[in-house]
């Protein structure tokens, strides 16, 4: 143990004493495990913010989307998947795609006729106001739920319920606001189902949402609808049934391989650093045989010249990965700030990279350090 | 002591055959201060080497201390140099980058003494060289008679049994150079087995007993071996 830290204390000591020597060794280092943590870091932090936008809109939803133009299914058709125990809800939905007049103002919509389920199985919110009811399908009534930048658009302010807009030639009431959720939906219109059916003049819907009744029924949730879509169309290649989590499973496998492959590029960069090291290694040795000579004639072991070179290299592949670890932190913060993004820094890649770095400092400073044990003491101090 | 039998050593240097040592037999007794003197090229250096276990001799059998030198492994051949052998180098081979304290203590971090015990015997022989006062100098910051001084204090904080001292003034002036040969004299009386080896016949015979080397043979008085 002495002997461990007195080798410890010298390998320290020569370091410093060669402060230039040492930061251009350990810049390979350094360089590697920076490159290995920060995009290791970026490609994560990606996945992580883009895979919870696509959970947030439920990874328990099942979307159904009809593709043949033929085939021709009603809300009923839909509306019998509710039997089942797996399913919770169905909202088949309609949209018609129309502008928005409120005096001068207008704005391009999507105008979505929907039942009275639509808002709880989609996951939408209301920010003020009431959403569609029953009593507005089963009236036909022209109300309508608007997002925040319809009504930017329209009224150039949130204060919207009560007023009226005009639409494909009917004046639509709004009823609420839905509440911003920073994507496509902001600019869309819920209208009732069934005035949305009386405005395109057809009882056809093409798209309906199903949710699961848990995360852990999706699967059955998706048979079972699949089932219902091939008995009421008899023909697979007319629609498509498919679910978010699917969605997301494929983009976390695609993200996975691409940090494995930006992580592996890193790590040749570290092996790098590692060459760089038994240079300097083999430099320092032959510098210091007649150092080695002396140690020998006094009484050291092959052992401990050993030791004495195996740390010295581990002391510096450590502090290159600490140093790396520290600037990979640094320009990690510097690049979230300026990217406007939550970046954290990838702890498995950080202490991956430093183990890395403990293995580079033995693996590359063995055979240097085997060098100048094998060295006989007489060789070693005649030269000079 | 120290008993070297029929001792053969033989180098190749390109064509060349050096026969550095050539049957060279020799014992020292306990406490003896013996002198290996002979001009430069004559194998005293080679004997020396052999003697200090840094290198093995081709032929011939060496006992240091009731021990077969021959039987050895590396590492107990270590432990020896470690544990009964002191060096004083020509070059005094102190290490720069250490204090004379460090310096003196490196052979007891290889015997795996305690940081206490270390230091005590350091500084007990700094302070028997009389460099108690220098001892966070470094090598660099020390006259050639000072750095000597350091490295025979070296040699004996490991309480070695024998101390090897290789042209000890051989790089110093007369007046260290006589320092040197006092300290050593000293060191002889209070029971240290002393071989000092040198090409100068003045420092020879300050030793109780001069051993002539010539072309690798060992011969008892300068007659035999032709030197005269």
């Amino acid at each position: 143990m002495t002997m461990f830290l007195n080798s410890l204390r010298l390998a320290v000591r020569s370091t410093l004493a060669n402060k230039m020597r040492s930061f251009l060794t350990m810049l390979g280092i350094i360089i590697g495990v920076m490159s290995v943590i920060v995009l290791v870091s970026i490609v994560q932090s990606t996945t992580n913010s883009v895979s919870s936008a696509i959970s947030s809109m439920g990874s328990d939803l099942i979307t159904i989307s009809v593709t043949d133009e033929d085939v021709v299914l009603n809300k009923d058709d839909y509306m019998a998947l509710e039997e089942y125990d797996s399913i919770a809800g169905v909202a088949p939905y309609l949209t018609v795609s129309s502008t928005a007049r409120s005096g001068s103002n207008y704005t391009t919509v999507s105008a979505i006729g929907v039942t009275e389920e639509y808002m709880e199985v989609a996951g939408r919110d209301l920010e003020s106001g009431r959403s569609i009811v029953a009593s507005d399908l089963d009236w036909r009534t022209y109300t309508a739920v608007i997002g925040t930048e319809v009504a930017g658009n329209l009224y150039e302010d949130y204060d919207v319920i009560g007023k009226t807009f005009t639409m494909s030639g009917h004046t639509f009431t709004i009823v609420g606001l839905l509440s911003e959720s920073g994507s496509s939906t902001d600019s869309q219109i819920l209208i009732p189902l069934t005035t949305a059916e009386r405005i395109s003049d057809s009882t056809s819907i093409s798209t309906c949402y199903v949710k699961a009744s848990s995360t852990g029924n999706v699967a059955m949730a998706q048979a079972l609808t699949e089932y219902q879509m091939l008995s009421l169309t008899r023909d697979e290649d007319s629609y498509e049934v498919y679910n978010m989590s699917e969605i997301l499973d494929t983009m976390d496998d695609v993200m996975n391989t691409l940090s494995l492959m930006l992580g592996g590029i890193a790590a040749i960069s570290l092996l790098v650093g590692g060459i760089g090291i038994m240079n300097i290694m083999l430099v320092s040795v032959a510098e210091r045989t007649r150092e080695i000579g002396i140690r020998k004639a006094i009484g050291a072991r092959r052992s401990h010249i050993m030791m004495q070179f195996l740390i010295e290299a581990c002391v510096l592949s450590i502090l290159g990965g600490l140093i790396g670890l520290g600037l990979s932190a640094l320009g990690l913060q510097i690049f979230a700030a300026v990217a406007d993004m939550t970046i954290s820094i990838e702890w498995r890649a950080a202490i991956g990279s430093l183990l890395f770095c403990v293995i580079i400092g033995v693996a590359f400073g063995s055979y240097p350090a085997a060098k100048a044990s094998k060295m006989t003491p007489i060789d070693a101090l005649q030269r000079n | 002591m120290l008993q070297l039998e029929h001792i053969f050593k033989t180098y190749y240097v390109g064509d060349e055959t050096v026969h550095a040592l050539d049957d060279a037999s020799l014992h020292i007794r306990p406490k003896e201060f013996v002198a290996i003197c002979g001009p430069s090229g004559s194998g005293k250096t080679t004997l020396m080497n052999v003697m200090g276990c840094l290198d093995t001799p081709d032929s011939g059998r060496y006992i240091l201390d009731g021990v077969n030198i021959a039987e050895c492994t590396d590492k107990e051949l270590s432990l020896i140099r470690s544990e009964k052998i002191g060096f004083v180098f020509q070059q005094f081979n102190l290490l720069d980058s250490m204090s004379a304290l460090e310096n003196v203590e490196l052979p007891l971090i290889y015997q795996k003494l305690s940081q206490k015990e270390r230091l005590e015997r350091a500084k007990a022989a700094l302070d028997q060289v009389g460099l108690g006062n220098r001892m966070q100098h470094r090598p660099s910051q020390l006259s050639g008679g000072q750095q000597q001084r350091v490295a025979i204090a070296r040699a004996l904080a490991s309480n070695a049994k024998v101390i090897l001292a290789d042209e000890p003034t051989g790089n110093l002036d007369s007046k260290s150079g006589n320092d040197i040969m006092r300290l050593i004299q000293r060191l002889s009386q209070e029971e240290n087995t002393i071989v000092l080896i040198t090409h100068n016949a003045e420092v020879a015979i300050q030793a109780q007993r001069t051993v002539y080397v010539r072309d690798g043979r060992l011969y008892n008085t300068l007659e035999e071996a032709g030197i005269v």
